[in-house]
């Protein structure tokens, strides 16, 4: 516990520190959400419900978010640290690798917290949409969502082998995905085999859970399906990293 | 008691053996170099005894553990600079020696241990600022944090200008009157011979020689002779009794009133040796 608070205490250092990090993790869902508000001026439709447009991209962004935060910050992070040998002169030391992995875990939380109340915040201020009303729920919604997307960020840093290819490949997988998965706007309209192809994407579902607490007022409970298949996404992802995460560089 | 007990260690990728059968003892407070080119399976044995590669065969005790099973007491007691690595650049160094520090059970002065290295100036700078000579110096300095009784240095110099090499150096020295055990590996001559206690040559997976450089050295006796003869030519006399061979040319020169041009006196440096040893055919150096 003691390492996991010393870590955690620098782990948070070395990511402000870091002005891409910061920028790219931190700010960038921020600054999407801020454009997207200001374009969409009419209501949003979903199940047949209309909803003011700012809510619904607020409710996007936080999915948005956490595939930015715990999905690629994790990821780039975890794989320039293993190639650059930080990892493996971190093993040599008695540092747990346990402590470790649970401080990154937990300053990755952190960040998309952070990352979420100043969305909530903006979203008041700016376009004048509402304070979550099941903070319980909620926050359990952002835990799951943190953790599931976290677990797939370890399996894409075991799996992602240099440091330069890192922030291309989770590029690739993460934008295509808000897209589906209806992180900018609606994907009502969208052809049948987009649709398809989002609905067993994981992001998908995670914003099912969000719309569900923020927009329509229900508690998180009501979406057991939804928590399933994130929660199994997020399971398959920490099952591939416990099996091909490495401390020591690979590309050398 | 000895710090590093090894016996008949083994280690291969695939098909290739890059540590066939080397066994050394290292003793508490001395510094041991192991010598030899690239690919002679250095880092495979420095890394092996460290705790970071599995061994396929052979005993390995360090400081009374068994580095395959490395636990927390194992971790506290050694201090690791890796033959490649980097630290977080954005820190600056103090911070990076108080990060360190918190992973020890009882770490020394971060503040006194960036004094020793010699990075007292640059404390507050961050890590992606310093040249890399100072960066391996913060190398050093984190392996000190936790302080350790047993330091790995897996070629500490590599890539550096002579005056960079003077001063870490320096600093090595400055570890072993600290009382540190240290294993050295090196693929400089100058280096070995300059700091290690004793010396193991190794080449190829195996060690060819063991002992302190003076015994290397002495280990083949012959020293040379060298001069211009009357008809120009250039002789070259190998012996293992100089002092009588000497003395026997130069007063016969004397006698036929003659001047022994470029006359010159060579003991054998530890480099003849080594590249004599390391020279030596594969054949030959496995049996
Ligand atoms: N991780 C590895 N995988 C495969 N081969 C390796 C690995 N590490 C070292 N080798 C090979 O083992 C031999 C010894 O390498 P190494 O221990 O690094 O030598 P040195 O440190 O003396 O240069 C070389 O032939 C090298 O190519
Ligand atoms: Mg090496």
């Amino acid at each position: 516990m003691r390492y996991v608070l010393h870590q955690l205490r620098l782990e948070q250092k070395i990511f402000w520190r870091n002005r891409e990090s910061a920028i790219f993790i931190f700010i960038f869902p921020i600054l999407l959400f801020l454009l997207l508000g200001s374009v969409y001026s009419s209501r949003i439709t979903i199940h047949g419900t209309s909803y003011k447009s700012a809510n619904v991209l607020l409710a996007g962004m936080i999915g948005y978010g956490v595939a930015n935060t715990a999905f690629s910050g994790l990821a780039i992070a975890l794989v320039i640290r293993r190639e650059s040998g930080i990892l493996k002169r971190l093993r040599s030391t008695p540092l747990p690798p346990r402590a470790y992995l649970t401080s990154v875990l937990a300053s990755t939380l952190v960040v998309f917290l952070l990352q979420t109340a100043a969305l909530f915040a903006i979203g008041r201020t700016l376009f004048g949409t509402p304070l979550p009303g099941h903070i319980v729920s909620l926050i359990l919604a952002l835990l799951l969502g943190a953790a599931a997307f976290a677990g797939l960020g370890l399996a894409a840093a075991s799996l992602i082998r240099s440091s330069e290819g890192a922030s291309a490949v989770v590029t690739v997988i993460v934008l295509p995905m808000a897209f589906l998965s209806g992180s900018f706007g609606p994907t009502r309209k969208y052809p049948a085999l987009l649709r398809d192809i989002g609905n067993v994407l994981p992001l998908k579902h995670y914003l099912d859970i969000v719309q569900a607490i923020y927009l329509q007022g229900h508690e998180i409970w009501t979406k057991p399906g939804a928590i399933a298949v994130v929660a199994a996404w997020g399971i398959g992802g920490l099952a591939l990293a416990a099996r091909y995460f490495g401390w020591e560089p690979r590309a050398r | 008691m000895n710090a590093i007990a090894v016996s008949d260690l083994r280690k291969a990728y695939g098909g290739v053996e890059a540590v066939r059968g080397i066994s050394i003892a290292v003793e508490e407070g001395e510094v041991f170099g192991l010598l030899g080119p690239n690919g002679a399976g250095k880092t495979t044995t420095v890394e092996i005894l460290e705790g970071y590669r599995s061994r396929d065969g052979g005993t390995v005790s360090v400081l009374g553990h068994d580095p395959q099973k490395p636990g927390r007491e194992f971790r506290e007691r050694i201090g690791v600079v890796l033959q490649q690595s980097d630290l977080w650049p954005n820190l600056t160094v103090r911070e990076v020696h108080l990060a360190f520090a918190g992973y020890y059970a009882k770490p020394r002065d971060a503040d006194e241990v960036i004094a020793i290295v010699g990075l007292g100036e640059k404390s507050g700078a961050r890590v992606k600022t310093l040249s890399g000579g100072q960066k391996r110096r913060l190398d050093f300095g984190i392996s000190l944090i936790g302080n350790p009784d047993l330091v790995f240095l897996d070629e500490p110099t590599t890539g550096f200008d002579p005056a960079a090499r003077r001063t870490a150096w320096e600093m090595i020295r400055a570890l072993r009157d600290l009382g540190k055990t240290i294993v050295l590996t090196t693929h400089y001559l100058d280096e070995a011979q300059n700091l290690a206690d004793r010396v193991a040559v190794i080449q190829r997976g195996v060690i060819i020689r063991t002992g302190t450089p003076a015994e290397l050295i002495g280990g083949t006796q012959s020293t040379e002779i060298r001069y211009r003869s009357a008809a120009g030519e250039d002789v070259v006399v190998e012996t293992e009794t100089p002092t009588r061979v000497l003395a026997e040319l130069t007063a016969r020169a004397v006698a036929a009133g003659e001047e022994l041009e470029g006359l010159e006196v060579r003991r054998p440096t530890l480099e003849d040796v080594y590249l004599d040893l390391v020279d030596e055919p594969a054949a030959e150096v496995a049996s």
